[in-house]
């Protein structure tokens, strides 16, 4: 190959491109991808991402267990997805390589690191012969790269121990991608200045081995061709590239700032949401105040007692820790106060998978409280949408003083994707109006305060904090009688209760946006109905789906309790009804509970999302059955 | 403090019935702090009773102040975000031993080691109550209750020992006998900066009648309480003829002032730093059948943890200014697409 290549090799322009970066997880894949993505995010593409890693922090190096991975789609044109098959795989160990080969598009690209494929490593890896020379990847085009070789010899005149110097391989296959798809080198440059300013020669090596990557892929004579992917045609504004526990982390700091009420962070970590805890940690100067608490139900706890003292009350969690809060969640459905539970769900049930993604909590969300104990449930759709979803659970929390359920889930926590960001100007007003004076007149004209006389309009009672004078009242979760919230055991005020927390929850949904339908409205022959992150892979294979000439509508919900007043509807006109969601099927099941339609369910829980190609081979099986 | 209205017992009574059983010691713990309440000189609006589950968590519902009847054991916990939130407010907590050593236990550690601005009171009746009669994290072993026909096999907790292991810089014992005692470990756990821990033995005259009368009985106390006062040599009895010292092997013992003299005699400081003094004496009794003490064991003063969290968003809004929206949403790398 080298034989024949030009001196200057020339550009072919793609369309889009999907990589995926693989090694140890102690090689640094999901920094060097969120670099390639950042480049990208700067250089104008769409782009969509898909970091994936072992739950273990340092698995055995070198094996199987211990790899972690990232993929990021880049393209010149709106996407929704990391996309389904890589196009180039970069292998930074043969156990990488043997995991990961399968994702790989047939005919596509494999860059290993040549240096880590020694004995040693290709057993721990299982591999009884090397697969470099043993004929296993003709099917694909190799590239064999002694990263780990060229990165020691140009760090050698800086002062770096060979050791360390050995860890800023990752920055040369950076580098190397980047002379190879044509990505803007400068921003990388910046970063790892600004990034290890305080460590000059980890910031020196990094430079040294990105520079020595971008140099190899120009000097090597072993590429035909570099490659390009314009940037992609988006709608006017400024945009920044955004995950989705930043998003919403953001969004619940524009919640409390619209409210002008301060935001309160009860949390306890747990994977995939401890980001947001981080995140939030640092925004202090926004008066917001974080509580890692001893325990999850501390967290809750202390977030509903901070409600209760005039604050937006928020705990973080996935769903073990919601299993934990149950209780309390349902004290505040009782106490009708403003909370805010965020899941982000990931795989279960236990343990699970704590860094793979899964949307199985939708039941626990609905059901996962004892008695009849009604939430509120927003669904998070795509990772810069995190952030409205946390605004518009938070609206209904203070709106309607009730504990809201927000799920999003471990792939939209920790994916990207480009962020066309709102005008503050445009976002909506949250301003919260507490109690001041009593509201009710005793028999013998006494003025006096009862703790759940009901605003007519939201059926929601008066928020009255601590340290206003003359509104002295308690709260609890024993049974109250409506109005004045003694405590009442009366079989007709109890039932009384239970269907008023009903129906105040019902009645929200006169109160929300419609639902998202997009595609042939008017026609389509199947609708396919998602709910959370399952919104890219649908978009994506339904717009394929439709390219085709086929007739598909897609119906996205966000709010799953209560459901859009035109759901039943939507769900009645089109003869088919598909549910995509990475459960077994909860959804559908509420689906047709609620509308009485034959929805078919279709369920995927293997801790990966779905592929738009998986999908659209659905939609084309139930349109030809 | 200023113009804080002037109040009397009644203003701080709400207008719910008592429901706890007549003849129980709760009354005698309500009466206590509903008269001491208008000499704090504080607002009812500013003060919160919060509690959680058992006899003893009524009792916000009996305060005419603000007040949340929580979930079992998490008293302390929806405290904790309450001082955090508020630290304008005076929150006290209010719960049982099975309350606050048993389901809730770990909220209670968290909330001592960290020293929260709380007035913690724990009722110690030694039995659950209002599940009618099963043992509970302080009864005695080979107690015999509904759940525990052969006797009970479980040590129990200390909760004095427990809360001074726990970091706790006010712990205090006292009893529902003594409404003077119990006012003046109130307005000490009021006065203090920080988590205050009062120990209360609360006689429950339905399922652990008499658990503390060989102690607490007014003809017993002065043989049988051993009074904790700052400053003082620790001595009892009806003459002062009993005392307390530290002997050889470290661990508080009751002497004989005669055999020992006075100089011999420990003398209490509660605001000793090492609080291994001060366990010493929280072991010098074994149960509510021997000497006892009362009163304040330590009250040493260290940072309070609301007052810590606000001191880090003034530093934070001083460093980087009030938080802007704008700012936040641009605050990674952006690019313009036209």
């Amino acid at each position: 190959m080298t034989d024949t290549a030009p001196k200057t090799v020339g550009t072919r322009e793609l369309n889009r491109l999907v990589v995926r970066f693989a090694g140890d997880s102690g090689d640094g894949m999901q920094l060097t991808g969120d670099r390639f993505t950042s480049a990208s995010a700067l250089f104008g593409n769409d782009l969509a991402t898909l970091p994936e890693f072992p739950a273990e922090i340092r698995a055995p190096q070198g094996t199987l267990a211990g790899v972690s991975a990232f993929q990021v789609q880049v393209s010149d044109h709106e996407i929704t997805t990391p996309g389904d098959a890589p196009n180039v795989l970069v292998a930074m160990n043969p156990a990488a390589l043997r995991k990961e080969l399968a994702y790989l598009e047939m005919g596509g690209t494999v860059i290993v690191n040549q240096d880590a494929f020694v004995e040693r490593n290709l057993a721990k890896a299982g591999y009884d012969s090397d697969p470099l020379d043993d004929g296993s990847l003709d099917n694909y085009t190799l590239f064999k790269v002694p990263m780990t070789a060229i990165t020691k010899e140009v760090c050698k005149g800086l002062g770096v121990k060979p050791r360390d110097a050995e860890r800023s391989k990752n920055f040369f296959a950076l580098g190397l991608l980047t002379w190879l798809y044509s990505r803007p080198a400068q921003p990388t440059l910046d970063w790892i200045s600004a990034k290890f300013k305080r460590q000059q020669l980890v910031a020196d090596a990094n430079t040294a081995a990105f520079k020595a990557g971008m140099a190899f892929g120009e000097t090597a004579e072993f590429f035909d061709f570099t490659y390009e992917v314009r940037p992609a045609l988006l709608a006017p504004g400024t945009y920044t590239n955004v995950n989705g526990n930043t998003a919403l982390s953001w969004g619940l700091v524009a919640a409390s700032q619209l409210a002008k009420v301060p935001l309160f962070l009860g949390s306890y970590p747990i994977t995939p949401a401890s980001d947001i805890l981080h995140e939030l940690s640092q925004r202090k100067n926004f008066g917001v105040r974080t509580f890692q608490a001893e325990d999850e139900i501390a967290a809750v706890c202390a977030a509903l007692g901070a409600s209760f003292g005039g604050h937006l009350g928020v705990t973080t969690t996935s769903g073990p820790g919601v299993a934990l809060k149950g209780e309390t969640i349902g004290l505040a459905v009782s106490l009708e106060l403003p909370l805010l539970v965020v899941n982000i769900q990931r795989g279960g049930p236990s343990t699970g998978l704590p860094t793979k993604t899964e949307s199985a909590d939708l039941m626990q969300a609905m059901y996962g409280r004892h008695g009849e104990s009604p939430v509120p449930i927003v669904a998070a759709y795509s990772p810069s949408q995190c952030f409205f979803a946390a605004l518009e659970a938070a609206r209904i929390a203070l709106k309607y003083r009730t504990p809201v359920i927000l799920l999003s889930d471990g792939y939209l926590a920790n994916g990207s994707e480009p962020w066309c960001l709102p005008e503050v100007a445009t976002l909506p007003d949250l301003t919260v109006e507490f109690a001041t004076s009593p509201n009710h007149t005793e028999a013998d004209g006494a003025e006096v305060f009862w703790p759940y006389l009901r605003d007519p309009e939201t059926m929601a009672r008066p928020w009255a904090v601590p340290g206003t004078p003359g509104l002295t009242h308690r709260i609890g979760g024993i049974e109250k009688e409506d109005g004045t919230g003694n405590i009442n055991y009366e079989a007709d005020n109890h039932g009384h209760m239970v269907t008023l927390r009903h129906d105040r929850v019902a009645h929200i949904a006169k109160d929300i946006a419609p639902t998202m339908l997009e595609g042939d409205i008017d026609d389509a022959e199947v609708l396919v109905l998602g709910w959370g992150s399952t919104w890219g892979a649908i978009t994506s294979a339904v717009v394929r789906a439709r390219a085709e000439g086929r007739k598909v509508a897609h119906a996205h919900v966000t709010h799953l309790n209560p459901l859009p007043e035109d759901l039943g509807d939507i769900v009645r006109r089109y003869p088919k009804v598909l549910v995509p969601e990475m459960n077994l099927g909860q959804f559908c099941r509420i689906i047709r509970a609620e509308f009485l339609v034959d929805a078919q369910s279709l369920p995927k829980v293997e801790g990966v999302p779905f592929t738009a190609a998986e999908l659209h081979r659905h939609i084309i099986g139930a349109l030809d059955d | 403090m200023t113009d804080v209205p002037t109040t009397a017992k009644a203003d701080w009574a709400s207008d719910q019935e008592v429901r706890w059983c007549p003849g129980c010691g709760d009354y005698s713990i309500l009466t206590a702090v509903q008269l001491l309440m208008p000499d704090l000189g504080v607002r009812r609006e500013d003060t919160v009773f919060i509690s959680g589950i058992g006899c003893a968590a009524r009792f916000p519902y009996y305060m005419n102040t603000y007040g949340i009847h929580g979930i079992h054991g998490r008293a302390p916990a929806l405290a904790t975000g309450l001082a955090m939130a508020r630290p304008d407010l005076h929150v006290w907590v209010v719960g049982g031993d099975g309350d606050m050593l048993s389901i809730g236990g770990n909220h209670l550690l968290h909330s001592l080691r960290r020293n929260v601005n709380l007035n913690i009171l724990l009722f110690n009746n030694q039995i659950y109550g209002l599940t009618k009669g099963q043992y509970s994290p302080t009864s005695e072993i080979g107690k015999v209750t509904k759940s525990t026909p052969a006797g009970s096999i479980d040590e129990p907790f200390n909760p004095v020992s427990v809360a001074l292991g726990a970091e706790a810089s006010f712990v205090a014992r006292t009893h529902d006998m003594d409404r003077q005692h119990m006012m003046d470990m109130f307005r000490r756990a009021h006065d203090f900066p920080g988590a205050a821990f009062v120990e209360v033995f609360q006689n429950c005259n339905v399922f652990n009648d008499g658990a503390f009368g060989a102690i607490t009985k007014k003809d017993k106390r002065a043989s049988m309480l051993i009074p904790l006062e700052h400053g003082k040599p620790i001595r009892f009895g009806d003459e002062g003829e009993k005392g307390v010292i530290i002997n050889p092997q470290g661990s508080a013992q009751v002497v004989d002032v005669a055999d020992v003299g006075e100089s011999a005699l420990l003398v209490h400081d509660e605001t000793r730093q090492d609080p291994s003094l001060a366990f010493a004496l929280s072991r010098l009794s074994a149960g509510p059948f021997e000497p006892t003490p009362v009163g304040v064991f330590r009250a040493v003063e260290r940072s309070e943890y609301a007052a810590e969290a606000s001191k880090q968003l003034a530093m934070a809004q001083e460093q980087s200014g009030p938080g802007d929206l704008e700012t936040l949403l641009h605050s990674r790398p952006t690019w313009e697409v036209s």
